[in-house]
């Protein structure tokens, strides 16, 4: 899973596999993040309403 | 009682009678749950698998699940990325039922491991050269999505959403999803394709080997397609079936019809790559291995040339051709009666390229393994229907799921 994981190597299987892992993990989690920050910025901030 | 939790200006019936409801479903999961934890305790002896037939009931109800769960991220790449806005409409129930079908999905898996303390391992010591290990890692991470999709929706509880936070996070969660619908349609693809290219490679399987492209065998392409024509098909059967349960109009026509014409397009389009498929490997790939087709539906008591019609002519060709005409989509129970057919259409491709293939025998000195599953992979298999009815009750009950079901059940004002 990890480069330091004792069965690891640098060959394409693992850099496609764990590379489209990582990939979508990042986004899920960056994703995640700008929305829990963007939400408690807007809710210290004290704006109004937002419709959705 | 908790009407304060209930939508603003939905009706719904009383906690008591709510309460009953849930209390005898909750009694299916409990046998679910006493199977699943014999299982965990005493192990796989609890099943009729053996080193001889290595797919148990709940294989194919995983398979089928993860298949008819595929209209939460056809319906999300609809919706988001092909930006069709009707389905905005549906696509909160969608989610919640891709929600329910990959979560039963993996717990059906975390069963079939036997060790499921030592689930984590496909991911720590991953065999990088596996289709399963990719069907796990992208099952996984799209729960993740369907999870993210979710969210938003529970936050729109009626309490939840008068906390500030809870209500700007769900208004910031939408304003993005479309990444996250992306995300999906991505990951989606590839773990459907996968559980289909696990049949294609089989090549010690005549009835299950397929040639393909690249490193994909067609039954790569052909899941992730009748994942998105069939997965459809269920969202819409739930909805009408939560709509005589509730004796309410939920979903406007014109959304229903949509999403019927998307779905039989794909069935028919899917349905003729299909047909091609099965008659190149009866003709070509199959003797090409040293056998005849009729080796696959002969000598047993069980699989016949009814199963292969079944899923291609009355589950296929027939759901389609109704769905893709105007006249025949728009009558509601020729409607029904084409999307029911669908579900067992895929629910059955899902059985045969599962069960069927473990059943063949494949040396000449073997003969066919008709399997007969325990109560306890029955009740396990059950387990994931009951949770699924007790989610959707309680979501239905407190989240504005529907976003048309006020507009269509407005009390009409008393004249008199």
């Amino acid at each position: 899973m990890f480069p330091f994981n004792f069965e690891w190597a640098w060959d394409i299987a693992h850099m496609v596999f764990f590379g489209g892992f990582w990939y979508a993990i990042s986004i899920l989690g960056a994703g995640l993040t700008f929305c829990i920050l963007k939400a408690a910025y807007d809710t210290f901030k004290g704006g109004g309403e937002s419709h959705h | 009682m908790d009407s304060a939790l209930i939508p603003e200006g939905a009706n719904r019936c009383s906690f008591p009678k709510f309460a009953v409801g849930i209390a005898i479903v909750g009694a299916v999961v409990l046998w679910g749950v006493y199977a699943m934890g014999l299982i965990w305790w005493k192990g796989l002896n609890q099943t009729n698998m053996n080193d001889y037939y290595g797919f148990a009931l709940w294989i194919w109800a995983d398979l089928a699940v993860i298949a008819v769960g595929g209209g939460a991220f056809f319906t999300g790449l609809l919706k988001y990325i092909f930006k069709v806005d009707e389905l905005k409409n549906i696509i909160n129930f969608a989610v919640i039922i891709g929600f329910i079908c990959y979560s039963s999905a993996l717990l059906i898996l975390a069963i079939d491991i036997g060790q499921p303390l030592r689930g984590w391992f496909i991911f720590w010591h991953a065999n990088v050269h596996s289709m399963l290990t990719e069907v796990a890692f992208c099952l996984s991470c799209y729960f993740a999505v369907l999870t993210i999709e979710f969210i938003p929706n529970i936050l729109e509880n009626r309490q939840a959403n008068k906390v500030p936070f809870f209500h700007h996070l769900a208004h910031n969660m939408h304003g993005v999803m479309a990444v996250f619908a992306a995300t999906g349609a991505f990951l989606s693809f590839f773990h459907q394709g996968s559980l289909g290219g696990v049949a294609g490679v089989m090549y010690g399987r005549p009835f299950a080997v397929r040639e393909g492209l690249l490193i994909w065998p067609w039954t790569f392409f052909l899941f992730t397609w009748s994942a998105a024509a069939f997965g459809p098909c269920f969202t819409l059967l739930v909805t009408r079936i939560t709509e005589a349960v509730t004796g309410k109009k939920l979903v406007k026509d014109n959304v229903v019809h949509l999403l019927s014409k998307i779905s039989g397009w794909m069935i028919i389009t899917y349905i003729i790559a299909k047909i091609i498929d099965t008659i190149y490997w009866a003709t070509v790939t199959v003797p090409g291995l040293g056998f005849n087709i009729s080796h696959f539906y002969s000598n047993n008591g069980f699989y016949g040339y009814w199963i292969l019609v079944t899923e291609i002519l009355v589950c296929g060709v027939i759901p389609g051709l109704i769905l893709i005409m105007k006249s025949t989509r728009e009558n509601p129970t020729l409607r029904l009666i084409a999307i029911v057919l669908g579900v067992i259409g895929v629910c059955l491709n899902r059985w045969v390229m599962v069960l069927q293939i473990m059943a063949i025998p494949v040396l000449s000195f073997d003969t066919w393994a008709l399997y007969v599953p325990s109560w306890q992979e029955v009740a396990t298999t059950v387990l994931p229907v009951a949770y699924g009815i007790i989610l959707i009750a309680v979501t239905y009950r407190y989240l504005p799921v529907f976003p048309q079901e006020k507009e269509l059940n407005r009390t009409k004002p008393v004249t008199e």
